[in-house]
């Protein structure tokens, strides 16, 4: 069995292409953050919500929220300069907030004000249709992406995640897979923010699987060679993009819960137009919590098909290998997320440190214990 | 027609449904109130213990006796010991004590001798490092201390709790409560149904649904209650990880692993003293080992001849001839990488091989010594190491040192011969012999492997062939290289927990894809004639875990096909649905970004 070299140059172009893609798209929710949302007139009160319907989001300032989403999305703070011409001041959006506490499930809303058609309408118009193509782009490149992995595993004859290279492009897969279902899923719009907070890790972790961690195709050491391959790392993958999804919509519940309470209790905060892009703090820790539901039985299967396979092939199902070690870390402290959550004292802001604890033991393990310490697992190669 | 749909969605907090339950549940001389996080404390009477408790009576953090007999104070610990808070504590303790065995060198590890090494690179630290246990992190007391304590935890929680979960799924589901506007979901609406028919309808709905219920006749009013199989996911998954401790408990006190490396045609009899390495658990009678003996009649092993992976192993494997006790018929079989060879209970894996060259040496006196001698791989094209010892050659003793290269060639840089593939295709060793004092006699301990060559001498080196000869000046004797065999190494191991540990866990891998994938909830509905004559039905729901989301749309959902089965025109025709109402979330609506 050899190696296709066209195949696989052609995965790496795709690769190059599905990074483009991702990248105009985290560009696109961050101008669908910024301007998709209404901008209430300076003075005019928030329209009442009517009985039965969910309360409308008041909405932040334009460049302000463009500035907050940071120097990434460049071509939007362009447009930020030329419609924020200050229509509102910080402190009146903040008396136009939703109520967080009374409608847990309530997701910013947006529809266009009264028949009056003025500038920031457009300007929201705009946003709209920049977060539509932003989900357009994402399943583009997302398909682009798959076609990479595709061409990469046909090139070398196997599942193309025999080293890290390969498990980084596919787990960035599986998390932006994670992170259309969920758009599918909740057809929420304010969810677009989440695009945000789900391309920053994607798009680093592929620059850097271009850049640092990327080796040729090759086949595979014949100890990888065998079908629990498929099973364990496969599990491992998707437990991995699923944690990397309820990642983000955990540090969005952070950040969300800090303006929330901040309101509450009276106290001004800095960045208070970022704080109007965000959704409500209840639904993201809902939503990061079936994430994790979701990843921590993929996770449990895919610890437990490892041990099988080492079975297998060492004669131990555990040896406390280093990895195995930290894949049981990651283990321990998400079942502890999971159990913090039904603790009284522990819910909140507690449960998301841990479950974002439980993150960093993934990174540690993928990053530091597969390049710096040695064990059973090393030949997997970096 | 008029919708007079009204919904309301509240925190989740507990109705006094809930409470009246847990008070039934928990017993007398206990009292209930609830607090702001939707947790319970139960006070007892005599004021000993206080405990917040979870709907399922798991004490969530536990507070100070304030009398305090022994009684009291041991009553405290265990409710202390058994609470989730403690359990969440020694979840973080077991992740943080994990973590030192991963970064520390182990001795029970792959690479023991990193520990050695260690210990040579950081003489004052390590053995400071070793009072601690951190070589052996995970055959320590304190890594045993955290993981027992859990585990007690675990079953003190979990053991009552199963209990109160089967007396739970025997009875109804609880009355309607009065107030049911209060509850954290609830519509209402009016019908030209009469009121049992509408109950009825809506006991058709909910028993399609599956859920569990209760009607009262007289109200009329029916309870629903479904979803309790989450708990019982839930206790499995946790009874399946104490079976899990369980299984390692028995494997590690009754099982036994040990190493040994065989050259064809070597026998092997299970003895401890066989053993290359080899341990076992403390219940294990190492004099009455399993009785079994094996021979190595023949290894072989293929390598990818071409291509990218030529030198890769394709296949290995060892043909021996065995017999599970004296006396019993001889059996052959073939033991190859993932197909070990079960006899007695002990698993026999083949884990790696390698050439053990023949030497026949003359000493000084003229004495032959002929020995065959594992030369341990150092790399994927098999260049071995080895080392032979001849302590009792005359007049010195002798000490050979070699590399065995399967297919030698000359390097293209430095023309020092290298091995190109591992398949002896052209097997030549690369020896040096010395003389003088093997040191064996020192009394530390010495590898078979290395050659202390600090009190010999260079006698000679060469390059030889099978059945050339290397001869020592000045008559000290000579070296023959005759052929070589192949060796195979095997890994014995018995493990009585694996068969424990393999089916827990598969019941704890369903029992938590059900406890988070089904939601737990009750639904009452109610109703009853109005001055009008007409016919109001309320329907109130209580969400009856750690909201993992989705309860208001799936009550939203079910609400709107009770108030559609409850109208009277919608019934006849059971036709579309107007279906205003909305609450929160659950209201799918396109936007911007699908």
């Amino acid at each position: 069995m050899s190696v296709d070299p066209g195949l696989a140059s052609l995965s790496n172009q795709l690769v190059a292409a599905a990074l483009v893609g991702y990248s105009l798209a985290f560009v696109g929710y961050a101008v669908r953050a910024a301007f998709g949302v209404r901008v209430p007139e300076a003075g005019q009160p928030t329209p009442v919500p009517d009985a039965g319907q969910p309360a409308r989001r008041a909405v932040a300032l334009a460049s302000v929220g463009a500035a907050a989403v940071g120097a990434a999305a460049v071509g939007a703070a362009a447009v930020g300069a030329a419609s924020g011409d200050g229509t509102a001041g910080i402190g009146d959006t903040a008396a136009g907030s939703p109520p967080r506490g009374g409608l847990p499930a309530g997701l910013s809303e947006d529809r266009p004000a009264g028949g009056t058609e003025d500038r920031s309408d457009r300007v929201r118009r705009f946003g709209v249709r920049a977060g539509r193509l932003a989900v357009v782009l994402t399943i583009l490149a997302w398909l682009i992406h798959a076609g990479a992995l595709v061409t990469r595993g046909l090139s070398v004859h196997r599942l193309p995640w025999g080293n890290m290279y390969e498990f980084t492009l596919a787990l960035t897969w599986a998390a932006v897979g994670a992170f259309l279902l969920v758009l599918a899923r909740y057809r929420q719009q304010a969810l677009g923010l989440l695009g945000v907070f789900v391309m920053i890790p994607v798009l680093l972790a592929l620059g850097l699987a271009i850049t640092v961690l990327y080796v040729a195709a090759a086949p595979l050491v014949p100890a990888l060679h065998s079908y629990w391959l498929a099973i364990h790392v496969t599990a491992a993958i998707i437990a991995t993009g699923v944690f990397t999804v309820a990642t983000a919509a955990t540090v969005m519940f952070l950040v969300a819960d800090h303006y929330a309470s901040a309101e509450r209790q009276g106290r001004p905060v800095r960045l208070a137009a970022l704080a109007r892009l965000m959704p409500n703090a209840a639904v993201l820790d809902r939503l990061a919590y079936r994430a994790y539901a979701l990843a921590f039985p993929i996770w449990t299967f895919a610890v437990v098909a490892g041990a099988i396979w080492a079975e297998y092939a060492w004669g131990h199902y555990w040896q406390w290998d280093p990895k195995e070690t930290w894949a049981f870390i990651t283990w321990v402290v998400y079942a502890g997320y999971l159990h913090a959550r039904a603790t009284a004292g522990w819910r909140g802001r507690k449960a998301a440190y841990v479950a974002l604890f439980g993150f960093a033991t993934v990174l540690f393990n993928f990053f530091v214990v597969n390049i710096f310490i040695s064990g059973m697992h090393s030949y997997a190669g970096v | 027609m008029t919708d007079l749909s009204e919904s309301r969605t509240d925190r989740v907090a507990p109705d006094a449904a809930a409470v009246r339950d847990h008070v039934q549940l928990t017993g007398e001389g206990v009292t209930v109130a609830e607090t702001a996080e939707g947790v319970m404390v139960a006070e007892t009477d005599d004021g000993a213990a206080a405990a917040e408790t979870d709907e399922f009576g798991t004490r969530q953090r536990v507070r100070r006796p304030a009398v305090a007999s022994l009684l009291a104070v041991l009553r405290w610990a265990w409710y202390s010991l058994t609470s989730m808070r403690t359990a969440l504590i020694l979840l973080f303790l077991l992740a943080l004590a994990a973590i030192p065995g991963s970064i520390l060198p182990q001795r029970g590890g792959a690479n023991p001798a990193a520990v050695t090494a260690f210990f040579s690179r950081h003489p004052t630290l390590a053995p400071i490092l070793d009072h601690l246990g951190v070589f052996n992190v995970y055959g320590s007391a304190w890594f045993a201390a955290v993981y027992l304590l859990l585990f007690i935890s675990l079953a003190g929680c979990v053991v009552p709790r199963a209990f109160r979960h089967a007396a739970m799924l025997r009875i109804p589901p609880p009355p309607t409560p009065r107030h049911l506007h209060r509850l954290p979901a609830y519509r209402r609406w009016e019908t030209t149904l009469p009121a049992r028919d509408a109950i009825r309808a809506a006991q058709q709905v909910l028993a399609r649904r599956r859920f569990r219920i209760r009607v009262d006749d007289r109200t009329p009013a029916v309870s629903a209650e479904r979803g309790q199989l989450r708990e019982t996911g839930n206790l499995v998954f946790h009874i399946a990880l104490l079976v899990v401790l369980l299984g390692i408990a028995v494997t590690s006190g009754f099982g036994f692993t040990g190493t040994v490396i065989l050259k064809e045609h070597d026998t092997f009899a299970d003895t401890q003293i066989a053993y290359d390495s080899f341990s076992a658990g403390r219940m294990v009678n190492v004099g009455a080992l399993p009785p079994f003996t094996f021979t190595l009649d023949a290894f072989r092993a293929s390598f990818v001849e071409s291509g990218p992976t030529r030198g890769a192993a394709a296949d290995y494997r060892a043909t021996v001839t065995w017999q599970p006790r004296p006396g019993a018929p001889m059996r052959t079989s073939e033991i190859s990488v993932n197909h070990p060879l079960t006899v007695d209970g002990v698993n026999v894996y083949l884990t790696g091989h390698g050439y053990a060259p023949h030497f026949r040496i003359r000493d000084g006196s003229g004495r032959v010594f002929d020995e065959t001698v594992p030369f341990l791989p150092r790399d994927g094209v098999f260049t071995s190491q080895g080392v032979v010892k001849l302590p009792d050659a005359k007049p010195q003793q002798l000490g050979i040192s070699g590399f065995f290269l399967p297919t030698a060639a000359a390097d293209p840089v430095t023309g020092q011969p290298i091995s190109i593939f591992p398949a002896p295709d052209n097997p030549v060793v690369v020896l040096g012999v010395f003389g003088g004092n093997l040191g064996l006699d020192s009394g530390v301990p010495q590898s078979v492997y290395t050659l202390d060559t600090t009190k010999m001498h260079l006698l000679g080196k060469g390059i030889l062939r099978p059945g050339q000869t290397l001869t020592l000046p000045d008559g000290q004797g000579s070296v023959t290289f005759v052929g070589f065999s192949d060796f195979a190494a095997f890994q014995l191991t018995r493990d009585p927990g694996k068969p424990i540990v393999l089916v827990a866990i598969s019941l704890a891998i369903a029992g938590l894809l059900v406890s988070l994938g089904i939601r737990r909830w009750r639904v009452w509905v109610r109703a009853a004639e109005n001055e009008a004559g007409r016919t109001v039905v309320e329907v109130g729901g209580l969400p009856r875990t750690d909201a993992s989301g989705g309860f208001t749309e799936a009550f939203a959902r079910l609400a709107e096909e009770l108030r559609r089965r409850t109208d009277a025109a919608d019934a006849a025709t059971d036709g579309e649905s107007d279906g205003v109402m909305r609450i929160g979330a659950g209201s799918r609506r396109d936007d911007g970004v699908s």
